[in-house]
């Protein structure tokens, strides 16, 4: 029957086409030989009696554009105790264009330095169906805690391109998600599928010279040896700025400013 | 050569419950939209369970998920009676196979939709899994068509001296509206951009038209081959405006924090109308090869068809 023959080329047409559908797309985190990690080399510490500073801030150039409306009608137990409206936060900016959610660190210059893990856990949670802060920064291996403080279920997903991928659910209630990165990467984008709105991003840095800036748009990196480093601003929305070259002497403290422009991102 | 005709009457019941297993997995086509274009395909993040059990809270897009693999498991069902039914009930051994091919297309389906869950939706996967669907279905619609009456008693077959056959227009319209298919759903799963996309729906349309206008043309008077054209011009037309407005809503809503309802409207209702263009092309196909014979007398009634193969 000559169907059956349509039912071969459509299989054959298909398989075709799915094999060119493989090409691009995500990575295969599976099939990926796991890579060191970026502070996992020894080498030598900062010393803090010489360590200096690198402060400044970070403004936008232009009219911000205007942040929708959240809307959480599908789900009370979101917009529960809520006296204003949930506000996307793509660009958040303060007083004289300051932008805030930032992530200014030390792209290069720190490669020589060993920086172990810190101790401490960097949160992240889950109120009125938004995560707080909109963007962290941890370290290479620091622990991630991720706490549920709403009465409604959420998923936490963060889609890395250079770490692992995790999907995890978080009744109200439970304890506290536990995670950590292996690999640099600024940023990883992170949502919820219960709840699409929820967005955040985590910046996975390899040493302790960055920053999230707040709706001051100030910033300052701390124990940084004398050298010559390029420092990086990088935004959402902006993507990362033109690097900027800084030296610092002994005990010095140098000042920088970035400025995205709003225009640039075809607002 | 045996050419006895095996004169039993048709099942009509399996007919029609062939039908309805098409009719379940149409819905089931508009469930799995929904979950694309609700951002909700990885709201459970564990599969088969559900949050470690079988009824998950319903909140948010565990709504859609939730729905999708509930429906999905009946249509699972559905197809085990089809493939079943038609086993024992059929006398034609390639429609046994059909019913194991449907039975194999529905597991197969189960396995891709448990893989997006698991491996977090990698493009080629999610475009795997609504190819499938959209070929899943074509399969249970000529599954009905084949169990209906109108397939299993004798017709008389009209001649196609146009160029190209009618019968190679449509072969090559199915195989284009498929590859279309795939373009579309790996445009969906950010696996390609627009463009290929866009070169299909040109190639789909002319194909389609150049088939409907074929049919109109040569076979006036039949109805069967009439009506074809007709949904199949209708359908064009209506998947080309709903593709215009699918692409401008996602566009539009790129700039909300979150699916809005003429988006998912749009582009849910693009996805099964292209799902519809397939299956109509495809009973036009079935249609085409049962009435158009190439060579033969104008008017002579035909050798009733082999049931045997």
């Amino acid at each position: 029957m000559k169907t059956s023959k349509l039912g071969i080329y459509s299989l054959a047409a298909g398989m075709f086409a799915m094999a060119i559908t493989g090409c691009g797309g995500k990575k295969d985190e599976s099939a990926e030989a796991p890579a060191p990690a970026a502070s996992a080399p020894a080498g030598k510490m900062v010393d803090a009696a010489t360590a200096g500073e690198v402060t400044g801030s970070v403004k936008l150039d232009g009219a911000a554009p205007k942040m929708k409306t959240i809307s959480m009608a599908a789900e009370p137990a979101c917009s529960k105790g809520r006296t204003s409206p949930a506000m996307s936060e793509e660009v958040v900016t303060g007083d004289g264009g300051a932008l805030a959610n930032v992530v200014v660190y030390v792209k290069s210059g720190l490669e020589g330095y060993s920086f172990p893990a810190p101790s401490g856990a960097v949160k992240i949670e889950q109120q009125g169906c938004q995560y707080h802060p909109h963007v962290v920064a941890m370290q290479v291996g620091q622990n991630l805690d991720v706490v549920n403080d709403d009465q409604t279920t959420h998923n936490i997903h963060p889609i890395p391109m250079q770490n692992r991928e995790w999907n995890e659910s978080q009744p109200p209630g439970a304890a506290p998600i536990e995670k950590s990165f292996a690999r640099e990467e600024i940023a990883i984008p992170v949502k919820c599928n219960v709840h699409p709105w929820m967005k955040a991003y985590m910046a996975v840095l390899s040493n302790p010279a960055y920053q999230v800036t707040d709706k001051d748009g100030k910033f300052d990196l701390k124990g940084i040896p004398p050298g010559t480093y390029t420092v990086v601003a990088w935004h959402e929305l902006y993507g990362s700025s033109e690097p900027q070259t800084v030296t610092i002497g002994p005990k010095e403290t140098k000042n920088i400013a970035f400025t995205f422009k709003a225009a640039a991102s075809g607002d | 050569m045996n050419t006895a005709y095996n004169r039993e009457m048709p099942n009509r019941n399996l007919h029609h419950y062939a039908v309805f297993t098409a009719c379940s997995t149409f819905l089931l086509l508009i469930a799995g939209a929904l979950v694309t274009s609700n951002q909700a395909g990885l709201s459970i993040p564990d599969w088969p369970l559900a949050y470690g059990s079988i009824h998950p809270p319903m909140v948010g897009g565990i709504v859609f998920e939730w729905s999708h693999r509930v429906m999905a498991a009946s249509v699972g069902f559905l197809t085990i009676v089809l493939a079943s039914w038609i086993w024992v009930a059929e006398k034609r051994p390639w429609m046994r196979w059909l019913g194991f091919a449907a039975l194999g297309g529905v597991i197969a389906q189960g396995i891709l939709g448990g893989l997006t869950v698991r491996m977090f939706q990698p493009p080629a996967v999610s475009a795997a899994h609504a190819t499938l669907a959209q070929l899943f279905f074509s399969t249970v619609v000529a599954i009905a068509v084949f169990t209906s009456a109108w397939w299993q008693t004798p017709v008389t077959e009209v001649d196609d001296s146009g160029t190209p056959r009618v019968r190679s227009l449509a072969v090559w319209s199915c195989v284009a509206i498929f590859l279309q298919l795939i373009l579309g759903a790996a445009f969906r799963h950010n696996g390609f951009g627009i463009i290929p996309h866009l070169i299909g729906a040109v190639v789909v349309t002319i194909l389609v038209f150049m088939t409907a206008g074929a049919l109109k043309r040569r076979f006036p008077g039949v109805a069967p081959l009439r009506n074809c054209a007709k949904i199949l011009h209708m359908l064009i037309g209506v998947q080309l405006l709903l593709g215009a407005g699918a692409y401008w809503s996602r566009i539009y809503a790129a700039r909300f924090p979150q699916p809005i309802p003429v988006m998912v409207t749009l582009t849910v209702i693009h996805t099964v109308t292209g799902a519809l263009v397939l299956a109509s092309m495809l009973v036009t196909t079935l249609i085409s090869y049962r009435l158009v014979a190439v060579g033969s007398l104008v008017g002579k009634p035909a050798t009733p068809r082999e049931q045997v193969a």
